[in-house]
């Protein structure tokens, strides 16, 4: 049992036999979780590096919870606080640290694809936390993974992916994510934040939200990311929580029960109202408990491919 | 290949043992049995069905222990085994726990086990019960308290055994 790849760079590259095991391996996890002790001595002999150029407490503090639980030696190193910004470049600044014998670097970076261009260069594996508006992997795995332990397989099943989808590594994730496990995916959200030729994709574009709801059994709400767009794409929040925004008065008119997720963090009154985030139907905070299980499963299972000294 | 025990010999040794459990654990008010994954619940399934026949008490509490995140050699670029499940829905907290495999061999896997039970807590004892004991293969000093059968094998020798439920019939051989 192992991956097909060496470092989890993107979801594209995953076959859906990968995810499978990830998932198998995460429902493990899960119960380990839930323990008194929630701690198993796995990696004990191994070294993380949880390098963030980009700002993050959930998927951070994720990730660290995870590799300890794992029993796995952690660092954690910021661009604030790096010599980054003294104009050392990504290549020397990773090789630093892998020269203290790390043997698995997780990374975030606000430039996509820097994890490729990493993967040409160095030994370790790497773990994709977020590479600017490409992939975000963990995050599309325990969103998946989540919709499965309601739904069981989501073969068949619609999702649809609301908000921006121009600016979000997550909605990218997903989209790979779930179609490989066979599922139909819907984009929807103003015109000005879903990119050209998305259908290109395989995925169906769907402007009006509720309209996208009415044909979906899940809704992955997405944040509105202010902080990617240097221009106005629309025209203010209040606008786009009267058009986009998903509220409980919306549901109700469906019709029908759909199950409610968003990665956070939520602009509550924005993309989602209050009594939706924290109505029934939503595993917003399922979401979270399931993202530790989901990274012990993938910090786990590539740690089997670590080339062993003589 | 060599028929250590065959389906009528086995029968006899699961009775033994279980009696034997009976005799130092009574009604069991107090003790827990705990499989181990994959192979070994295979045998403590057979030994718990007889205990609740000898003893009358259908509630022996009794779990299934998978110890793949506990092994020490996952770092000996060895092929990631796929972790079966864990279900030990009870305290272990100051009970007499009884661990059932069904080959003992190096040892490792029960130091991997014991390390994993004591995360569920603090158990009173902890008894080991094997059905074949491989005895001159040990690396850690581990005995068991219950032996269906003891056997010397080179250590490039293999014992299976198959269970009836898995396999065509019960029996456990020796393979060179």
């Amino acid at each position: 049992m192992s991956l097909s790849v060496k470092h989890l760079l993107g979801i594209k590259e995953l076959q859906q036999q990968d995810i499978e095991t990830i998932f198998k391996t995460a429902d493990n996890f899960k119960q380990v979780l839930q323990r008194p002790i929630k701690k198993v001595p796995a990696l004990r002999d191994t070294t993380i590096a949880n390098i963030f150029f980009e700002n993050s407490t959930r998927t951070r503090t994720s990730f660290e919870l995870a590799e300890k639980r794992l029993g796995a030696d952690v660092v954690n190193f910021s661009a604030s606080a790096s010599s980054v910004s003294k104009g050392e470049t990504l290549i020397d600044t990773v090789n630093n640290i892998l020269a203290m014998k790390v043997d698995m670097v997780v990374m975030r970076h606000a430039a996509s694809g820097a994890p490729w261009f990493l993967a040409q260069h160095i030994d370790a594996s790497i773990i994709n936390a977020g590479d600017g508006v490409n992939e975000h992997p963990t995050q599309g795995l325990l969103d998946a993974f989540s919709m499965r332990e309601k739904f069981g397989d989501l073969s068949g099943k619609t999702v649809a992916i609301v908000g921006d989808i121009m600016h979000s590594r997550v909605a990218m994730s997903n989209i790979y994510c779930l179609q490989k496990l066979g599922a139909k995916v819907i984009v929807s959200g103003p015109p000005t934040l879903i990119p050209k030729h998305i259908e290109s994709m395989g995925v169906s574009v769907e402007y009006s939200v509720k309209k996208a709801l009415q044909q979906c059994d899940i809704a992955n709400i997405l944040r509105i990311q202010l902080e990617r767009q240097q221009k106005p794409l629309f025209s203010s929040l209040r606008e786009y929580a009267l058009f986009y925004g998903v509220n409980k008065q919306m549901l109700d008119s469906l019709n029908k029960e759909i199950l409610i997720l968003h990665p956070g963090p939520i602009n509550r009154g924005v993309e989602i109202d209050s009594d939706v985030a924290d109505g029934k139907h939503s595993v917003i905070l399922d979401q979270v408990e399931n993202g530790v299980a989901i990274r012990m499963a993938v910090v786990y299972l590539l740690s089997g491919n670590r080339e062993m000294p003589e | 290949m060599k028929t250590l025990l065959d389906q009528a010999q086995l029968q006899i040794t699961l009775h033994r043992l279980a009696h034997q459990l009976v005799e130092s654990h009574l009604d069991f008010s107090d003790s827990v049995i705990i499989g181990m994954q994959p192979r070994g619940i295979l045998f403590s399934d057979r030994i718990v069905a007889l205990l609740q026949q000898i003893t009358g008490n259908a509630k022996i509490a009794y779990g299934r222990l998978d110890i793949t995140f506990y092994r020490d050699d996952l770092d000996k670029g060895g092929a990631l085994q796929t972790p079966a499940q864990t279900d030990i829905n009870f305290s272990v907290e100051d009970k007499r726990v009884i661990l059932i495999d069904d080959v003992l061999h190096t040892g490792r896997t029960i130091r991997a086990a014991m390390d994993a039970l004591l995360d569920f807590g603090r158990p009173k004892e902890v008894e080991l019960m094997a059905l074949i004991d491989r005895r001159f293969s040990r690396e850690l000093p581990i005995q068991p308290d219950y032996v269906g059968l003891s056997v010397d094998t080179l250590f490039e020798q293999k014992v299976k055994v198959y269970w009836k439920e898995k396999e065509a019939n019960d029996e456990v051989v020796l393979v060179d």
